[in-house]
């Protein structure tokens, strides 16, 4: 066990912790104000502003581009197309080109893009260019794909680089990574089974859509230094994307990460970065703005994947599961470079947090001519948790079990193994107590939420209880989730603390704060790992890979524990330094000094020290002789003991740390609209230990009400040639004000980690994770209709009503 | 290059005089031309709320107004929300007033009301127009006149406390913050 942890384990040690407690975000004056800068909001002298050409074509070759006429149109002063960019670019899986090279895979793909002195400009010269295509068959259904013969999205897929021992693409298919996962005999655990239940599930394309679109300008220099400022989640993996895709080495690229407004993991990996930056280029050197429009951001930047789940599960007459076999066939759209890795992803986390022996997981990674999928808040976890937790109620009706009994009896805990083979212990965290939490709060088997009967058989609900609105079905649903941070094994991060001449502390860390709180929790972690109160703590807002230390990338919730443990490294660094010069000019051994409330002093006599001010620069004795100097803390930390994971059967250690929680809603249906209203929903995480009250409860809120919308609204609609249809938020609805649950209640278990910092882990996904499936389990308890496919909109669960009922549709 | 004409306007209470072109949108004016980029554009066709100001005295989305349409206009920004009023009038002109947080600001920071903070602007101008016309709103009044600011971030409900929290504060006299 490291000494920061030893030591942050006892909080009760120097002065009152700053742990747990909601102090004000620290980023909030600059926001409230509108002083706080993003991305679009800055102009460098001499500017260009860029716009994209896009495909109208989800699947066609590019036969012939005449640009002659754009060019010539005064204002116009760079414009590139696909061959003149031979570069490839991606995270996992390198598949992106920065612009369409010789095909368009999806429609919203760029297969041009100028820049010039004015938006108008740019906005006339796209018009002047000239495109011809020759359209291809279009692959919209990613079980089609799979078939032989279906058309190749990728024909070249055998000569892409990705991280080798880790994806396995198919050549001459779509299959762009195969995840397998094989754990016992599913065939064995089968045939000993009392039931054995198969369902299929679909969880469709969804957008991201932060309030900010993406955003980025980029200046090739002359000297051959390139800096660019972004709106993105990692300015260090959008350095060494770019650096490794057109050769120039990562000394000579700057990063500079200002304000973000929001994410979501939508802005991880790289994204607009390279094409500007070659803009840049290609117009002589001249800075290039690209802000992306919202229809860009719909049909040009990337989604969520779509998921198609199969999944067959055997229990004993008890109700213990015995076996489970699970097909995941992800939608990853035209590019894979991050969603390759939400299929492996998906795999080892994919059976939820139950103990089973016998499991079979097939996860496929499938390219169609669909805009492409990346990370997404829950990375893969909501989509997959809509098949099992669905899944979970509709075993538990079939044994005639009550889904909270059915779950408890399976749940993993000490002593348990996980799919990969990952040992549970008592560290893991307790998703049965946050199940029990969840159950209590939503007064589960009151009020009319007894086992459904079979799915498709229209029940009283609970429609005679006393609070229901006239005419409306009123039920109940729980569903439980887990996930880990889904990275690297060798993940690393750092951090820097540099003392000011006032003993105030600057703290830097590279992960972006994109509105998660990070910057504020990690800020507390410093004052209480230095002892010194929030105002001494000047964390550092901005990114910049020239001056912040390295940090992989913001997202998989893993800043509060990587970040967290790194700034205690560093403070134990800063404080040692300060006690070796104290040591030195008190004339004591290092062992008897103690520090706290801004002085280092020797144990037992506090009045014989010196404050932080004395040393922070090195100390300087009477006669002017000094030692030491200037005091810089560093702390690094690398994901230790986690492994690869065997490419035949899915076992090893993918899991830095796993956060379990669930969620439990009541709802009221209206049968003649087939509207869902969320009444109340409940929330238990088990976070370890909260950092920050507030802030923490942030989280779970907001990432609550992504996940409704995800279930009642959301979803990518094409017509038959492949193009979406819903590219405005007035055709795809995101919640408003007046959707969200009339009552919300979020509840923490704090079973501490042993590896996080103050026993802490990530929550910053997992609220989004299973509320899908827990509105569409109440919907069952409600309605007794079952639906399979996301979302729930009002027509799917009023044509469902329907037809459970054998109604006509009234006109 | 469209026409170009001379408008004159009070922006955060000023007196603004500016030559715009016939096609610019008030966004544009105000971000591109006055430098007021603490209000954004989420998606510059009206469905997103990110550009909210209020022109005398109505909350309305910047990307759909022409800026020739505001001759004559009083138009507060984000800007404007804290200085000129309360802290801002007692302390008088300068750096100090342009300092100071409303209430209502205040209270989205109190209440955990902004997250990325980039649809903050607009849901305070929102916010804002609504305690002008009525300062003791009732939960739903709250909802429906944010329900055009859309947040990704925050679930919406810390921003209905903080704006129902403000509302209570102005009423009673409450302090605007010094930062």
């Amino acid at each position: 066990m490291s000494d920061p942890l030893a030591k942050g384990a006892n909080p009760e040690e120097g002065d009152v912790s700053l742990i747990g407690k909601s102090v004000p975000r620290i980023d909030g004056v600059e926001k409230v104000t509108g002083s706080a800068t993003y991305t679009a909001d800055m102009k460098l002298p001499g500017m260009l502003y860029a716009r994209m050409l896009l495909s109208p074509h989800a699947h066609a070759k590019i036969l012939k581009i005449d640009t002659s006429r754009a060019s010539q149109l005064p204002g116009v002063k760079a414009i590139l197309t696909g061959k003149d960019l031979p570069y490839r670019v991606g995270l996992y899986m390198v598949d992106k080109p920065i612009l369409a090279d010789g095909k368009a895979r999806y429609c919203g793909e760029p297969v041009a893009a100028l820049a010039a002195t004015t938006e108008e400009v740019a906005l006339e010269a796209l018009s002047l260019i000239k495109v011809d295509y020759e359209p291809l068959e279009p692959v919209l259904d990613a079980r089609e794909a799979l078939k032989p013969g279906a058309p190749l999205v990728h024909e070249f897929l055998h000569t892409y680089d990705c991280v080798k021992g880790v994806f396995c693409p198919i050549e001459h298919t779509n299959v762009a990574n195969h995840f397998r996962l094989r754990k016992g005999d599913v065939e064995d655990g089968f045939r000993k089974s009392h039931k054995v239940i198969e369902n299929t599930f679909y969880a469709p394309q969804v957008q991201h859509a932060p309030l900010e679109t993406h955003a980025t300008i980029a200046h090739w220099k002359p000297n051959g230094q390139i800096e660019i400022w972004t709106s993105a989640q990692s300015p260090f993996a959008v350095r060494h994307l770019l650096s490794v895709a057109i050769g120039v080495p990562h000394a000579r690229i700057r990063v500079v990460v200002p304000y973000v407004g929001g994410a979501f993991g939508g802005k991880a990996g790289i994204h607009l970065e390279p094409l500007v930056v070659m803009l840049s280029r290609a117009a002589g050197s001249r800075p290039v703005k690209l802000v992306a429009t919202r229809e860009e951001e719909f049909i040009t930047l990337p989604c969520r994947q779509g998921l198609h789940a199969r999944v067959k599960t055997g229990v004993s007459r008890e109700g213990r599961i015995l076996a489970e076999e699970i097909e995941y066939v992800w939608d990853a759209g035209a590019y894979a470079d991050y969603g390759v890795n939400i299929g492996r992803a998906s795999g080892y986390s994919g059976a939820g947090p139950y103990d089973i022996d016998n499991v079979k997981v097939d996860s496929l990674t499938v390219y169609t001519t669909k805009p492409f999928g990346t990370a997404y808040r829950g990375f893969g976890h909501v989509e997959l948790f809509w098949a099992i937790e669905s899944q979970m109620d509709l075993v538990a009706a079939e044994l005639g079990m009550d889904p909270v009994e059915f779950r408890m009896k399976n749940l993993l805990g000490p002593g348990s193994t996980t799919i990969t083979g990952e040992k549970i212990t008592e560290y893991s965290g307790s998703v049965r107590k946050c199940l029990e939490e969840v159950a209590k709060a939503i007064e589960w088997g009151e009020g009319g939420n007894a086992p459904a009967g079979a799915a498709g058989v229209a029940r009283a609900g609970a429609g005679a209880g006393s609070a229901v609105s006239m005419g409306k079905l009123r039920g109940k649903g729980i569903a439980v989730l887990h996930k880990a941070p889904a990275m690297p094994p060798n993940t690393a991060s750092s951090a820097l603390i540099r003392f000011n001449e006032d003993a105030s502390a600057n703290v830097m860390v590279s992960g972006v704060d994109y509105g998660q709180g990070t910057a504020t929790s990690l800020s507390q972690v410093a004052a209480h790992a230095l002892r010194l109160p929030m105002e001494k703590i000047h964390f550092v807002w901005g990114k910049d890979t020239d001056f912040s230390p390295y940090d992989w990338q913001t997202v998989a919730s893993r800043l509060t524990v990587m970040g967290g443990l790194t700034i205690l490294r560093a403070a134990d660094d800063a404080i040692n330094q300060m006690k070796e010069m104290a040591a030195q000019a008190l004339g004591v051994a290092k062992d008897e000094l103690d520090f706290g409330g801004g002085r280092i002093f020797v144990k037992g006599s506090e009045t014989k020290g010196l404050t932080y001010e004395e040393l922070v620069l090195g100390y300087k004795f009477p006669n002017g002789n000094s030692i030491g100097g200037p005091v810089i803390g560093r702390g690094s930390y690398v994901a230790e003991g986690l492994t690869n994971l065997d490419l035949e059967t899915g076992q090893g250690l993918p899991a830095l740390c796993w956060t379990y929680g669930a969620h439990g809603v009541e709802i009221e249906v209206d049968p003649r609209t087939g509207d869902i209203e969320i009444v109340k929903l409940v929330s238990a995480f088990d976070v370890g230990r909260v950092i920050n009250d507030a802030l923490c409860r942030g989280q779970v809120i907001g990432g609550s009400v992504q996940g409704i919308g995800t279930a009642l609204a959301e979803q990518y609609i094409y017509d038959p040639q492949g193009r979406l249809l819903n590219r405005s938020f007035t055709d795809y609805k995101i919640l408003t004000a007046k959707d969200i649950p009339r009552e919300m209640v979020q509840i923490f278990v704090e079973t501490p980690h042993d590896k996080g910092p103050f026993g802490a882990r990530g929550v910053a996904e997992h609220p989004m994770i299973s509320v899908p499936s827990a509105i569409g389990n109440a919907l069952v308890d409600a309605t007794g209709v079952r639906l399979h496919d996301l979302p729930l909109s009002p027509e799917r669960v009023f044509t469902a009503l329907q037809a459970a009922t054998r109604k006509p549709h009234v006109a | 290059m469209s026409p170009v004409r001379l408008i004159n306007l009070v922006i955060n209470g000023e007196r603004v005089s500016v030559e715009v072109e016939d096609n610019w949108t008030l966004l544009r004016l105000l971000r591109d031309e006055l430098a007021l980029t603490g209000t954004k554009e989420g998606c510059a066709r009206g469905e997103c709320g990110a550009c909210t100001v209020i022109v005398d005295g109505l909350p309305v989305n910047a990307c759909l107004v022409l800026a020739r349409e505001v001759e004559g206009r009083e138009i507060v920004t984000i800007e404007g929300e804290g200085r000129g009023r309360g802290a801002g009038r007692r302390a008088g002109p300068g750096l100090q007033a342009s300092a100071g947080l409303s209430p209502l600001q205040q209270a989205f920071i109190d209440h955990g009301a902004l997250q990325c903070g980039f649809c903050t602007a607009g849901m305070i101008m929102s916010a804002r127009a609504l305690l002008m016309r009525n300062p003791d709103p009732t939960e739903a009044e709250v909802k429906e006149a944010i329900s055009g600011n859309l947040c990704r971030c925050t679930g919406y409900q810390p921003i209905v406390e903080a704006i129902l929290d403000a509302a209570y504060r102005e009423r009673n006299g409450g302090e605007w913050v010094q930062t």
